[in-house]
């Protein structure tokens, strides 16, 4: 038998990404630490590349559209005018927050709110703060990730230069909402990869709100991380907004680090996006903690939604609770994949997961999957997904008023999605979402 | 108002009704009472349309309309309200949105405009103070979260509002005690008038002390069993409804 040596060159574009982060070598001014790190990534990313479908991880969910292209960085920053409108279609209405805002992966600091930070909170751009205050980033930086997804999170930690660094000291209630803002526009398509690092102190509370927004038609490929280690006794609100142009890919992954009695609260809502992936890996590693993941995606076109969650209870008395609930029309396609580990340690774990599913078109298409593996045995932990239709008794009881057929499934589904934004406490978010809520899924 | 003539239905292969007649006039209430599995329940869902029954016989005319040929929505439209045994939970829905879409379905099928935003909540906050309702209430979600009394005051509540010409209370007393019961009858009474007709279904006598019938009906597997006046009711509390089965019996 004889083999033919080839060198072909590799499906996707791993090998320019590769380069890109060599050439970034010599001009690097950065710290040792980081140089390697990127380093190794970039190894990782060569030797791994980017997953395919014959990765069960991405089963159903074909990134080659992504894979394909090195995106470059964007060079040239967009007109003022689409600036201004985007800047404009990104804010919260009566939302009183500090602001730090993000244009095509780079910080802007001339659209940011960031003075009058009350004491014990610091927030800063990532790329000032690596030089500024190396050692903090260092030691935030890749903490609260234990998993990793395939060729991304490596493209991430090679590429990432700038992105949100919030630390939050010990005991200090945050009275104002965080907010993250990422702006996309540019002339051609782009690609950005942000790193966002937080920390919050034991006993410190604080409500942080990250959001995604696209000019319309702008194609561009976002690649976050956002890293979140709370300390014991910690109370974190986070809410994701995921407005993206309809022509961009939104690759995230969200980690979060947990301490004894933590307390953290999220609801992710994806509105945008052609090809969409989230991660939500959360590790509770300490006692007591209560960790809630909600999630709602409105997939139509062509587009395509996927959330992965993976919560990992390693300690006893922990509870999660997690409600994805997405509606998918024309042939939008979602996928859900959400596993618990139970380790032997993790006793009196109360795991709740449930995903539901409305399917709007004959043509929509939703692949959903519970993954627990529980290893210790005094446990509660359940998990169901419904695929369906609207409620028929619920539809009753308002044609029994009057209210039209019609009518009644209008009410139904915006209020199988208004069920997730309401359970935001940022009122001004939840009000703001609300009306973009009314917008796709209007009820008169 | 309401004419029910020799009325069937079925529920998959059972036949639950099987040959009700009753006559309901303008100003009247009538108690429709019986044993459990009787058709009572059945009687008051086939009458406002709840899909799952099939009608294989008989008529209802409600003011010259066939009752039977109507949608859910348009019998609502046309004047009738079921206050439902179990009112429904709809999370999501805000109670005062579901009122306000409701009571503007009914005032277009009437050639009305849509009710004014100020009006309305006049209207709705009176109708509260009636059924002693925490105004709280309207932002929350329809019966999300509400006891099983404070459910049922929100079923008169909600007809209060829309002023049907035909009520049908199904088991509207069934896990009340006396303090709720006391309250939803007095909303019930209130609504009491020459031009509108109320049918009671319940199990038991206890409504009827409070919301006092002028005609009482006895059901049992499926047909009218007994009319009479309200002395009836009293007749059935002291005697229970085993005597029907006997008479059953005795028919056969």
């Amino acid at each position: 038998m004889s083999i033919t040596a080839t060198q072909t060159a590799s499906p996707d574009a791993r090998d320019a990404y590769v380069s890109r982060v060599e050439a970034a070598r010599g001009r690097s001014i950065e710290p040792a630490w980081l140089t390697s790190r990127r380093a190794a990534a970039a190894q990782t990313l060569q030797a791994e590349g980017f997953p395919t479908t014959r990765d069960e991880e991405f089963r159903y969910t074909n990134v080659s559209p992504i894979a394909a292209q090195a995106y470059p960085a964007a060079d040239v920053p967009p007109a003022r005018a689409s600036l201004d409108a985007l800047r404009a279609e990104a804010t919260v209405p009566g939302l009183d927050a500090h602001e730090i805002v993000f244009v095509n992966g780079r910080f802007a600091p001339e659209l940011s709110a960031i003075d009058g930070l009350p004491a014990g909170v610091r927030l800063a751009n990532l790329a000032s703060s690596i030089g500024a205050d190396g050692a903090l980033i260092e030691s935030l930086w890749g903490k609260a990730i234990k998993f990793h997804m395939k060729g991304f999170t490596a493209l991430n930690t090679a590429l990432a230069h700038d992105g949100a660094v919030l630390v939050v000291d010990p005991e200090v209630v945050v009275e104002r909402p965080i907010h993250f803002v990422f702006l996309s526009s540019a002339p051609a398509a782009f690609g950005a990869h942000v790193r966002n690092l937080v920390r919050i102190g034991h006993h410190a509370q604080v409500r942080i709100v990250e959001s995604y927004v696209g000019e319309a038609g702008q194609e561009y490929f976002t690649n976050a991380i956002t890293e979140v280690i709370g300390a014991d006794e910690s109370k974190v609100e986070y809410c994701r907004v995921q407005r993206e142009s309809k022509a961009a890919h939104h690759v995230s992954g969200t980690h979060l680090h947990l301490g004894r009695g933590a307390v953290f609260a999220s609801e992710s809502v994806s509105l945008g996006g052609a090809i969409v992936r989230n991660d939500v890996n959360a590790v509770l590693d300490a006692e007591g903690i209560s960790c809630t993941v909600n999630g709602l995606y409105l997939v139509d076109g062509d587009r395509l939604v996927d959330n992965h969650t993976t919560i990992d209870h390693a300690k006893p008395r922990c509870e999660s609770h997690e409600l994805y609930k997405g509606i998918l029309d024309d042939r939008g396609k979602g996928v859900f994949n959400g596993k618990i580990f139970v380790r032997e340690d993790a006793q009196k774990t109360d795991a709740k997961q449930t995903n539901k599913i409305m399917l709007l078109s004959d043509d929509a298409t939703i692949d959903t999957k519970p993954q627990l593996e529980i290893f210790a045995d005094d446990v509660k932990c359940t998990h169901g997904a419904t695929i369906g239709q609207l409620d028929e008794t619920q539809k009753f009881y308002l044609k029994s008023r009057g209210i039209g057929e019609e009518h009644a499934r209008a009410i139904l589904l915006h209020a199988f999605a208004a069920d997730i934004v309401e359970r935001i406490e940022v009122e001004a978010l939840r009000t703001h979402l609300e009306r973009l809520l009314l917008e796709r899924l209007p009820i008169d | 108002m309401l004419q029910i003539t020799n009325l069937q239905a079925r529920v998959d292969d059972k036949p639950i009704l099987k040959g009700i007649n009753l006559t309901v006039r303008a100003g009247e209430v009538h108690a429709i009472m019986g044993p459990n599995g009787s058709g009572k329940s059945t009687l008051a869902h086939v009458l406002a349309g709840k899909g799952g029954y099939e009608v294989t016989g008989g008529s209802v005319d409600f003011d010259g309309k066939d009752l039977l040929e109507l949608d859910p929505e348009e019998r609502a439209r046309e004047g009738v309200f079921l206050a439902f045994q179990y009112p429904v939970e709809i999370p999501g829905v805000s109670n005062s949105y579901f009122l306000k879409a409701a009571l503007n379905a009914v005032r277009k099928h009437r050639g009305e405009s849509d009710v004014d935003a100020i009006e309305f909540i006049k209207m709705v906050k009176a109708k509260m103070k009636l059924l002693k309702m925490d105004q709280a209430f309207l932002s929350r979600s329809v019966n999300q979260g509400f006891s099983g009394g404070e459910k049922k005051r929100n079923e008169i509540f909600q007809m209060a509002v829309l002023e049907p010409r035909l009520a049908l209370l199904d088991e509207t007393d069934s896990g009340l005690d006396i303090d709720a019961l006391k309250i939803v009858a007095e909303g019930v009474n209130a609504l009491r008038s020459p031009e509108r007709a109320t049918v009671l279904v319940t199990h038991y006598q206890r409504l009827l002390n409070y919301i006092v019938p002028d005609f009482v009906h006895v059901l049992s597997d499926g047909k009218i069993v007994r009319s009479g006046g309200k002395e009836l009711a009293h007749e059935l509390e002291a005697k229970g409804y085993g005597w029907l089965e006997q008479e059953a019996v005795a028919r056969a």
